[in-house]
């Protein structure tokens, strides 16, 4: 099986007057998955379906294992697709829609056979290659999607929302399924979605795009970790980073003032020169601690308000000036509405953001 | 829900036109033809019954004949032609043409206008002597004939130039609303695997538009069973009786011929073949509801 | 696929494929249009003009002059009045049958919609079949019941007979309008405790606006394009254009005024023709919620 690399640089779209992408360039390497992610709107499924050959460029240019394939047609591009709603052709069997893209292009039949069968195998269709579509559930549906894509032997495979109408416990089971797939093909793919628990699970690399530009892209650990922006950090992470308005101060060591709390800074990596200036401080709420309130580096908060979730709870608090935030405690902690906590906020997991940019500081 | 006494009262006084409608209209009518076609009422109902020998009469009348043989011919014609046309359009709209709504419009609008209308429009075009034949042979093609509408072997073909030209906008707009609901992502899964794009169409596409392809024939065929105007406007039956068509048959004999058994026989045999046609039909529609 | 040459040049948006597209649309706009266009350059020919002419030449000097025959003095059958008589036959029949059947029609589909009765849905099976039922099944019982009512062939006839006929689509237009709507307002509604005819009248009818619209559309062009049951039902004051324009058309004596006849069908055709230019979709969104049968 072939497996490309793609290369995209300086591609333009827009549709009449308005501008989607512009001087976009991206590198995906062979084998790698990378995910798209990113709100509706956002340009992520206008990339893909450039990719693809589904839509027309203004400008720039779109190489697939090392060639210009800017102007190719789709089917020309070595690359296959799974969509969001199957696109299965409805009045063919399953088997017919695996086969028909194949027959179309006069693939031997024996060749057709042992691709289809090979794809049915991987994704367990064997049973169900007599079946309609209109006779298969949601997520049957998709792993046919799959195995049609599968069957083109594409250099690289191109994902659009493939679990988005998928029920929450299926989408989780086909997940792993893709996951699998991926490992074990070493298959180049370019995966669109919205749901950052996909992007992390599965992703090599991550690109988070807003407004028709990627704001990070980067190893879903490091997005996790270091968001490149206020974008990043907020699109990213569930439950919600908090962010706290402040700013820096250098005297007596660094630190961030939001009210008169006072954040120890010792320990931050500073991307950018240390400056006064105001900032706007994240952190994800499973990286405060409570350690008891005699504590000399606690920060006081005010319980407001417990939602347990299972496993842990979410604890809800305001600090002294009134800002809210939340926090992950064990699902035993022992904390009510009214109480008074000593916390601790560690540095080294800050995200510190410049208040006007919203670039990571 | 209960209802209470008056909200009953409201309800059943709402439906009481409706139910007047198919008591005395539908059942009692159709009662009355289908009995009136047992017995031998010629100008003034009677109740001689006489079983099944106007049956008998009807077909071994030649008009009624005739009037069958035409139905057939126009029938499987204009269904199948107005079909193909309606489908072509669509198809041709479809593929993101400039002024759409104006070439709809062009397409649809003849399906606004009265059987009548498009019977008399239709006879002068066709008349030989001032119409296409005359301007095929100005034209220089001297020997063009085009005198279907006065030949009677060829009187009936007339009525489904006409009926065609009513009727394709019609289905045009019904398939290309179908077309239109087309999940946008099958296309591109086409383009992907590479498919031409009458292959997609002929394979794909159409397969798919079985519920449009259902209601456009059943309007067809209505409007097949109910071919009177047309006749009456562009022919009135003739060349002698060599456009007579059933709806035609038994309005002549109600009114003109004063022979109601006959007629309500007539009658009676349209119904039971409407019957035998729409009944599967609404069958399937309703299963068809059920599973959704 | 690597034997594939990709082209790396922009291709030429216009391709003979589309050249064929257009042309084939162009002959077919051309092939609906041309009954049109015949009917209006003969309207305005003399009769001269006409036999000595050709079908599709441009008028030498147009004149409304057989229009104004055609309106006012083409004789239908025994009469010489122009088919204006029929025009205001039709309007006459028009509006009180689309009224009425709106009225009746919507009712019923709100009643068999939203109100749980038992045979509701055996009473909508009934009428949809019927709605296929050719009229002649019905035709000569109608004539006797009239006739023993007392109307016999009159104005209160063929408004009854419009309804009665129009019915099963009305119905049926309403009917899934009102069960698309949501049943909460109708369940608020009967909790503030609104009755069946406030609830209709105030709340479901004015929400049915489009409904009406299509509804409007619908009825109008059927009844004013009706031919049958006017000719049966109306009675000879009241016949409507459509039946007089085959009179005008069909039984004149001697020559036939070929552009008379084309413009009493120009005017028979006008209502319609408006109707449908200028609603434009909603004449297309009435012929599919009125083919979208059961």
């Amino acid at each position: 099986m072939e497996r490309s690399n793609v290369d995209i640089t300086k591609l333009q779209i827009g549709f009449g007057g308005l501008k989607v992408l512009e001087n976009l360039d991206l590198h995906v390497d062979a084998s790698e998955f990378l995910v798209l992610l990113g709100p509706s709107g956002c340009g992520k499924s206008t990339l893909l379906n450039a990719i693809a050959g589904l839509i027309e460029v203004k400008g720039g240019q779109i190489r697939i294992g090392d060639r210009d394939v800017t102007w190719a047609e789709p089917k020309d591009r070595g690359i296959a697709m799974v969509f969001q709603s199957y696109a299965l052709y409805p009045r063919m069997s399953v088997r017919k829609n695996l086969s028909f893209g194949l027959k179309v292009a006069r693939t031997p039949q024996g060749e057709i056979d042992s691709r289809v069968g090979e794809a049915a195998k991987m994704l367990r269709l064997t049973e169900l290659l007599d079946r309609r579509p209109s006779e298969l559930s949601g997520g049957q549906r998709q792993r046919v999607a799959i195995g049609r894509a599968l069957v083109r032997h594409a250099g690289v495979y191109l994902f659009d929302e493939p679990l988005s109408n998928l029920d929450a416990q299926l989408r989780a089971e086909l997940r792993v399924e893709i996951k699998r797939l991926h490992a074990r093909l070493g298959a180049t793919m370019i995966y669109v979605t919205h749901d950052q628990i996909e992007a992390l699970t599965l992703a090599d690399r991550i690109a988070v795009m807003q407004g028709g530009v990627i704001q990070q892209l980067d190893t879903p650990k490091k997005i996790y970790r270091e968001p490149a922006n206020r974008f990043v950090a907020s699109f990213v992470g569930s439950p919600a980073m908090n962010f706290l308005r402040g700013r820096i101060v250098r005297n007596g060591g660094p630190a961030f003032i939001a009210g008169d709390v006072r954040f120890d800074l010792n320990g931050y990596a500073f991307r950018s020169p240390l400056s006064d200036a105001p900032a706007v401080l994240g952190i994800r709420p499973e990286h405060i601690e409570i350690i008891g309130s005699d504590h000399p580096s606690a920060v006081t908060a005010r319980v407001e308000m417990v939602e347990p979730m299972g496993a842990d709870a979410l604890i809800w608090c305001r600090l002294a000036d009134g800002t809210a935030f939340s926090f992950r405690a064990d699902a035993d902690a022992k904390a009510g509405a009214g109480d008074v906590l000593g916390l601790r906020f560690p540095a080294e997991a800050f995200s510190l953001f410049d208040d006007q940019s919203g670039q990571r500081l | 829900m209960r209802l209470s006494l008056t909200s009953k009262l409201s309800v059943i006084s709402a439906l009481l036109p409706a139910l007047m409608v198919m008591l005395v209209v539908y059942i009692g009518a159709t009662s009355w033809t289908a009995w009136m076609s047992l017995t031998n009422s010629r100008m003034l109902p009677n109740n001689n019954f006489v079983g099944f020998r106007q049956y008998q009469l009807l077909f071994t009348n030649d008009r009624w004949i005739t009037s069958v043989h035409n139905i057939i011919i126009y029938g499987v014609l204009f269904v199948s032609l107005a079909l193909l046309i309606g489908i072509l359009l669509a198809v041709a709209i479809d593929q993101r043409v400039r002024a759409e709504d104006t070439i709809r419009s062009i397409y649809l609008y003849p399906y606004s206008m009265s059987f009548v209308v498009t019977g008399l429009v239709w006879q002068w075009l066709l008349n030989p002597t001032l119409g296409v034949q005359y301007v095929l042979r100005s034209w220089g093609f001297a020997g063009a004939t085009f005198d279907w509408i006065v030949r009677p072997e060829t009187a009936i073909y007339c009525l489904v130039i006409a009926g065609v030209w009513q009727a394709s906008g019609l289905v045009m707009a019904i398939m290309l609303a179908g077309l239109r609901g087309v999940d946008d992502e099958i296309w591109k899964a086409a383009r992907v695997d590479g498919l031409p794009k009458w292959r997609v169409y002929i394979s794909i596409i159409i397969p798919m538009m079985g519920a449009s392809f259902a209601t456009a024939t059943v309007l067809l065929s209505t409007a097949v069973v109910r071919l009177y105007d047309l006749s009456v406007s562009m022919t009135n039956g003739g060349p002698g009786i060599a456009s007579e068509v059933p709806a035609k048959f038994v309005m002549d004999h109600l009114f003109e011929r004063a022979n109601i058994g006959l007629a309500t026989a007539a009658a009676t045999t349209m119904l039971v073949t409407v019957i035998a046609v729409v009944a599967p039909y609404l069958y399937w529609r309703a299963r068809k509801g059920e599973v959704r | 696929m690597s034997a594939i040459a990709l082209s790396s040049v922009r291709p030429r948006r216009v391709n003979p494929a589309r050249w064929g597209l257009y042309a084939f649309i162009l002959i077919t706009a051309l092939y609906f249009l041309l009954p049109l266009y015949v009917m209006i350059v003969t309207s305005l020919k003399p009769m001269a003009e006409i036999r000595q002419g050709h079908l599709l030449a441009l008028p030498a000097s147009p004149s409304l002059a057989a229009w104004v025959r055609a309106w006012t003095s083409a004789c239908t059958g025994l009469t010489c009045e122009g088919i204006r008589t029929g025009f205001f036959n039709s309007l006459r029949i028009l509006v009180p049958s689309v009224v009425i059947s709106i009225v009746v029609g919507s009712l019923t589909g709100y009643a068999l919609s939203l109100w749980r009765v038992r045979g509701a849905n055996i009473l909508f099976g009934a009428m949809m079949v019927v709605a296929f039922i050719p009229y002649q099944v019905f035709i000569y019982p109608l004539v006797r019941v009239f006739s023993f009512t007392g109307l016999g062939q009159s104005l209160a006839t063929i408004v009854t007979i419009h309804t009665i006929f129009g019915l099963p689509t009305m119905t049926l237009l309403f009917r899934n309008y009102f069960s698309s709507l949501p049943i909460e307002l109708f369940k608020a509604a009967r909790i503030d405790g609104a009755g069946f005819y406030q609830i209709y009248a105030r709340i479901m009818m004015p929400m049915a606006t489009p409904m009406i619209v299509v509804a409007v559309i619908l009825q109008t062009t059927g009844i004013w394009n009706d031919f049958i049951l006017g000719l049966v039902f109306a009675g000879r004051d009241n016949l409507p254009m459509t039946v007089q324009l085959n009179n005008i058309v069909n039984s004149t004596q001697g020559e036939r005024a070929y552009n008379v006849d084309m413009a009493a069908t120009l005017l028979t055709a006008l209502l319609p023709l408006v109707i449908y230019f200028g609603s434009g979709r909603w004449f297309v969104r009435g012929i599919a919620a009125g083919a979208v049968k059961g």
